[in-house]
């Protein structure tokens, strides 16, 4: 679809725009229908357009599996991490009323960095089933 | 920061589950396996202070955020899950090192590190489902360990791995989405997830349809987990086309875990006067049991490749584990929990030591080249004719799956002999005479299929030019490890008797 004018402006205009609105999901997951889980499809969507429209090669340059791979484990690792640190301030695992000296306010900041964990360990896991389907035969498996 | 001892509960699970995204994230086979082997060992260790508290405190109560139950997700440790925590952590403590040897000629090398990240991903989930205190949770701990269970096995270099994993995923997924189908009725019914709050607030509404519906899918679910007899059908290839390792992992835990969750239900939360009186369950149990001690133990003298023969054996003794079980009183329950115990070592032994033979074979028939053994290659199978006169070339490996076997059967000094001892006194106890004969003569089938082996070792002559050619120490140390274990905890019944039967007595007390 690399030949396509429209498909490639209107793909170039939208994809800002996407990433943004998995922004405005992640963090509007406090208070309405939304979260970490949400955005980071969304924004593995966003990347998944990118390689229909450019091509799986152009996708794989700006996000290359190396990326994605420590995606996977970096999101778990931000999660279990802010469970850690809960620990560490005295508190039990997953404590997040130690994380600020006002109870509420760590409780928002405790849930803040989890969602950030997920949203990137979701947008990895997505990529990663993407690119795998989308490689079949390309990479000389079978 | 206050003191580690109190955080047990939580570094228990968490430690393994670091380990994982670490290996993913550093890429390289070796340090992925010294961070994994590292969590495992802190959790061996987690598992012993655990052990230690739960002998003075009782039970251990650990509240996840803070958050008290039944609100917030509680980590419950009694004599039963510390017992259990000790045997999965303590397992994968000593498969893991043997795992570095055994699977540099079973996996390709780019794929190391993912291994050692299935394995403490699958680590984590085990004791997970051991420890936590929340019905949803033990399924999402279920799935973990699920999905990586199903990844470990298709690692296996037969291309029959693949079909037997994706078996194994069609059976396993029927029996998670059967688990929290009745853990939904549950909560449907009470409002709660916490598994004490469950037990108590069941009472009143024991009864009632959905209640009965939720026990029917639990029990169904957990039983496709566990290899109840007729559900066994994933089990045999699984274990067969596993890498070595792996079988031997899964063989001593993963079974063992679903016991425990079968167990945890039945007597925490449905309560025993629902189970074995009100319903024929034990009687049903009783049953499959005993169809999985003959029919399963007679398929396995049939066996032509060792590691299917070892698999179907374990079908069989998973059937005197739940036979304890179907006898509703604290010995009966005692001697299931002894023998979920004395089995999972037992059988780990020996298929840590059938990979050392996998691996003899390997080399044995591969053309020797530069980087050992050729890419791609199928090892060859472990079958019988393959293995004439293999005591003259291997003779300790030989020696530890006799003993270990001597185990299965139940020979009085090995760990089998003690679980079986006490599961014939829970059937004298019941006054069912009947059943300790059912016991000694499937033990006669386990003599058969265990004979077979020390025949086809022993007896055959070895082909000409056979050298003596033992398994790497690598392989040898962790496996003979277990095979000690089985003859120390069948002399010294001190630990395990005095921990499956406080547990069994926690249990029956909080039942009732």
């Amino acid at each position: 679809m690399e030949n396509d004018l429209v498909l490639r402006v209107v793909g170039k205009l939208l994809i800002p725009f996407i990433l943004l609105f998995a922004l405005y999901v992640q963090f509007h997951g406090d208070f309405g229908p939304g979260g970490g889980f949400q955005a980071g499809t969304i924004s593995a969507a966003a990347i998944v357009f990118y390689a229909l429209i450019f091509g799986l090669d152009k996708a794989r340059r700006i996000m290359p599996d190396r990326l994605v791979e420590a995606m996977l484990a970096s999101g778990v690792l931000i999660y279990a991490g802010v469970g850690v640190a809960g620990l560490l301030l005295g508190g039990n695992y997953l404590d997040y009323f130690v994380l600020d000296k006002d109870a509420v306010h760590g409780q928002h900041r405790g849930i803040f960095w989890v969602e950030v964990g997920v949203h990137i360990t979701v947008c990895g896991v997505m990529l990663k089933i993407f690119y795998m389907f989308a490689s079949r035969g390309q990479d000389g498996e079978e | 920061m206050s003191s580690l001892s109190a955080h047990l509960p939580a570094l228990q699970v968490v430690l393994p589950l670091l380990s994982a995204p670490f290996a993913v994230l550093l890429r390289h086979g070796g340090f992925a396996f010294g961070i994994v082997t590292a969590g495992a060992w802190a959790a061996f260790a987690c598992a012993i202070g655990l052990w230690l508290q739960t002998g003075e405190a009782g039970i251990i109560s650990y509240h996840i955020g803070s958050w008290p139950p039944p609100w917030g997700i509680e980590y419950r440790v009694d004599r039963l899950a510390s017992f259990v925590l000790l045997l999965v952590s303590g397992t994968a403590a000593i498969v893991l090192p043997y795992s570095r040897a055994s699977i540099e000629h079973e996996i390709p090398r780019e794929l190391h590190y993912l291994y050692y990240a299935m394995f403490g991903l699958c680590l984590a989930g085990l004791l997970g489902i051991t420890i936590t205190g929340d019905a949803f949770n033990v399924f999402v701990f279920l799935e973990i360990s699920s999905l990586s269970t199903y990844v470990l096995i298709a690692l296996g270099r037969d291309r029959r791995a693949l079909a037997a994993s994706y078996r194994y995923l069609i059976m396993g997924t029927i029996g998670a989405t059967f688990f929290v189908i009745g853990i939904g009725f549950l909560y449907l019914m009470t409002g709660t997830l916490n598994i004490v709050d469950l037990g108590e607030r069941l009472r009143t509404v024991e009864d009632s349809r959905p209640v009965l519906a939720a026990l029917a899918f639990i029990t169904v679910g957990v039983s496709l987990k566990l290899a109840l007899f007729p559900l066994h059908q994933w089990l045999p290839n699984a274990y067969t086309y596993a890498p070595s390792a792996v079988t031997a992992f899964l063989a001593a835990t993963a079974t063992k875990v679903s016991v425990y969750v079968l167990i945890r239900f039945w007597f925490s939360v449905f309560g025993e006067t629902l189970i074995f009186e009100k319903l024929p369950l034990p009687q049903i149990l009783l049953l499959l049991s005993l169809a999985a001690m003959f029919a399963a133990s007679f398929i396995a003298i049939f066996q032509d490749n060792l590691k299917r023969l070892f698999a179907y054996s374990s079908v069989g003794q998973i059937g005197y584990i739940t036979l304890g079980m179907s006898f509703d009183s604290v010995n009966g329950l005692g001697a299931a929990i002894l023998h979920l115990f004395n089995h999972g070592i037992t059988k780990a032994a020996i298929f840590l030591l059938i990979g050392g033979v996998v691996l003899g074979l390997a080399k044995n028939s591969a053309v020797p080249n530069s980087r050992g053994v050729p890419a791609g290659a199928v090892p060859p199978a472990p079958t019988f004719d393959r293995l004439a006169g293999l005591a003259k070339r291997m003779p300790l490996t030989c020696f530890g799956i006799v003993l270990a076997g001597l185990s299965l059967i139940g020979v009085p000094g090995t760990a089998g002999f003690v679980s079986k001892w006490y599961l014939i006194l829970a059937a004298m106890e019941a006054g069912q005479f009947w059943i300790v004969a059912a016991i000694l003569l499937s033990s006669l089938l386990a003599i058969a299929y265990v004979w077979r082996f020390v025949e086809v070792a022993y007896f055959k002559p070895a082909p000409e030019g056979t050298t003596k050619q033992e398994a790497p120490l690598g392989l040898l140390i962790p496996a003979w490890l277990l095979v000690i274990g089985t003859i120390w905890f069948g002399l010294d019944t001190s630990f395990t008797v005095g921990t499956a039967t406080e547990a069994a007595l926690q249990l029956v007390k909080a039942g009732r």
